[in-house]
């Protein structure tokens, strides 16, 4: 993941979920490598749909408030996205969308955002609760 | 290349093609060789973990995130030995009577499909969950769907020896779902018809598959594939299409078999689906107890169905609409979450239909109509009566704006849930029963196959699964799919005896 593409996914992470900014560096590498692993999986035409919105995201940022979407405070960062995710442009809300399931993916998938949820599901069932 | 010889080639294991394998098995003791080829692999009991990154990767295509062709649908489909009934609840339902009657196929009648699906409930142990082993997600759906003027219905289930892990979605840990996996395709093979996993079928010929038997990667689960991973031809009198909707309708696009009738592909209907979830003041007991034992039925008079159901912390994040503080914070919550999954009935529309790109690979168009999301949106007002009803104090939305609704709002349910709310590709929006594309009925003009599943035009070729549903079920499929597995294992048959 080259650096700009990391500080942009970092920046987004944190508005989706604001735990994020707290994220340990063991839990970054883990939402980072969960990310790529699961972009890796799917068609290339994916892959640069996603990576055309995320420029169009920083392009955005630029023009409408001067600053990159990474460097953008985290007010008019999340103001942005919530602009295209409920845009009249379903391509728009479908990127946001697909950026969100993204780090969703990365990030409650993760053991120790589970069980910090309280998500105890076991195979072992009701045993596991007596 | 290998030339491999038998008189029927199964294609795919699921509800469709494991029921038509033990019924077809009789035909080993006559001296005949029955395949069925999976394109999935066989499973080890130690392989289901109930880890969700894991298991939807090991068992969904697309590790259950295929996409319609516009992106506003994923649809979740398995691959193994038993095909989608690796994945699903267990829920038993007999087919509508109303359904079956508009479906309009003649021979086929709901009393038959009703007989031939009270076989396959008797043989796979479907019975009602007892009280005690239901747990505070599933109470509270019935107690709230009562006391909000609905009518709780049980699910038939078809377990033996469930301890509860809640995981069926991610594939069963004790084996406790009774699925073609553990019923009828152990019992064809103890009568001789033989399983071949890890076996895609990537082109049908007259009489005859093209198939590549893969390797088992390094890492992955399951078992090694049963023949040598390479290139076969399946030379077979009769074919049996039962790869699901996701298999069989892609495998005859690409296959391009002259004279295919023109319907092939037309016809696809699902029940999209959401989560819906309210929260309560204190936890409940959701993430143990089978997680499916209770439904609403208002298909007839609304257009959904309401199913208690719990899923994992991804897929549940995934579900929610929007994202930021108010997310985060219903997600903490996840003890404290009752959850309903709404189902739209969706039918049949010439638009909806599936073909397959330059690779033979499948392409879902869909698009949502007016009618699907006034249903879902009645299903979410409707939810929202039955959560408020059991206690929760707020609940989540995607129709509302904003989609929280807290509990003093009940009265201004209309309003604050309303279609004005809900657009496509923002709401997460997932569906399992796929249906349609290979439709019955009596000719080549409206239809795929005839009542028996013979492809009109090509008697050597069947198709088993709910490929074969000429519109929309209104209701969980496998049974059905199961019965008329039965009927085109009978019609086989006989045509064998004749």
């Amino acid at each position: 993941m080259s650096p700009p593409l990391r500080s942009a996914l970092r920046a987004l992470a944190i508005s989706f979920v604001p735990e994020t900014a707290t994220a340990t560096d063991a839990q970054w590498i883990l939402l980072e490598s969960r990310i790529e692993q699961a972009l890796a999986a799917r068609p290339a035409a994916l892959r640069r749909q996603l990576a055309l919105f995320l420029r169009l995201l920083d392009a955005t940022a630029r023009l409408r408030y001067r600053n990159r979407l990474s460097t953008l405070d985290a007010v008019r960062r999340t103001a942005l996205l919530e602009w295209f995710a409920g845009s009249p442009v379903l391509r728009f809300r479908r990127g946001i969308w697909g950026l969100r399931t993204l780090i969703l993916l990365g990030w409650y998938t993760q053991p120790s955002v589970i069980a910090a949820l309280g998500y105890r599901a076991s195979p072992a069932g009701w045993e596991a609760r007596r | 290349m290998n030339v491999v010889r038998c008189d029927v080639a199964i294609v795919g294991s699921g509800a469709g093609g494991g029921t038509a394998a033990l019924a077809l098995a009789p035909l080993v003791s006559h001296g005949k060789r029955v395949l069925v080829l999976e394109r999935g692999p066989r499973f080890q009991d130690g392989d289901f973990t109930g880890r969700e990154l894991e298991m939807a990767g090991a068992l969904y295509a697309d590790e259950g995130g295929f996409l319609t062709r516009d992106g506003t649908m994923t649809l979740a489909f398995a691959r193994g030995y038993g095909g989608s009934t690796l994945v699903y609840t267990g829920t038993s339902l007999l087919a509508p009577e109303r359904v079956i009657r508009a479906w309009n196929v003649p021979g086929i009648d709901a009393e038959d499909l009703a007989r031939r699906s009270r076989k396959y409930m008797e043989q796979n142990n479907v019975h009602l969950l007892e009280p005690e082993r239901q747990n505070d997600n599933n109470r509270l759906f019935a107690e709230g769907a009562a006391g909000a003027g609905f009518h709780p219905e049980q699910f038939p289930l078809n377990l033996r020896g469930c301890r509860g892990s809640s995981l069926c979605n991610l594939g069963c840990p004790n084996n406790a779902k009774q699925g073609t996996d553990r019923v009828q395709l152990p019992a064809a093979e103890r009568l001789g018809v033989e399983v071949v996993t890890r076996a895609t079928v990537t082109r049908i010929e007259e009489r005859r598959l093209r198939v590549v038997v893969s390797e088992k990667p390094p890492g992955a689960k399951g078992a090694d594939p049963e023949w040598a991973p390479g290139e076969y031809a399946v030379e077979a009198g009769i074919v049996v299409l039962a790869g699901g909707v996701m298999g069989t309708t892609p495998l005859l696009l690409g296959s391009k078999l002259p004279g295919m009738p023109r319907r092939t592909g037309q016809g696809f209907t699902c029940h999209p689906a959401h989560i819906l979830v309210g929260e309560h003041p204190e936890p409940i007991t959701n993430d143990v107890g089978h997680p499916k034992s209770w439904f609403v039925d208002r298909a007839a008079e609304d257009g959904f169905v309401l199913e208690t159901c719990m899923y994992f912390p991804f897929i549940t994040a995934k579900n929610l609409t929007g994202f930021g503080a108010a997310h985060s914070a219903l997600m903490r919550a996840f003890p404290r979450l009752q959850m309903i999954l709404v189902l739209a009935c969706d039918h049949a529309t010439p638009e909806n239909r599936i073909t397959v790109d330059r690779r033979g690979a499948p392409v879902v168009h869909y698009r949502f109509t007016d009618a699907v999301i006034q249903a879902m949106v009645r299903a979410t007002r409707a939810s929202a009566r039955i959560f408020f009803a059991a206690g929760a104090v707020r609940v989540h939305a995607p129709a509302a704006q904003p989609t929280l609704v807290e509990a003093h709002e009940v009265p201004q349910l209309e309003q604050r849930i309303h279609a004005r709310h809900f657009r496509v590709g923002q709401v997460s929006i997932s569906a399992a029963h796929l249906m349609g594309g290979c439709g019955m009925g009596t000719s080549a003009m409206d239809s795929v196959t005839d009542d028996r599943g013979r492809v009109h035009g090509h008697p050597w070729l069947r198709v088993a699964d709910a490929s074969l549903f000429p519109d929309s079920l209104e209701i969980n499929p496998y049974l059905t799919i199961m019965a008329l597995a039965d009927r085109v294992a009978e019609g086989l048959m006989a045509d064998l005896a004749g």
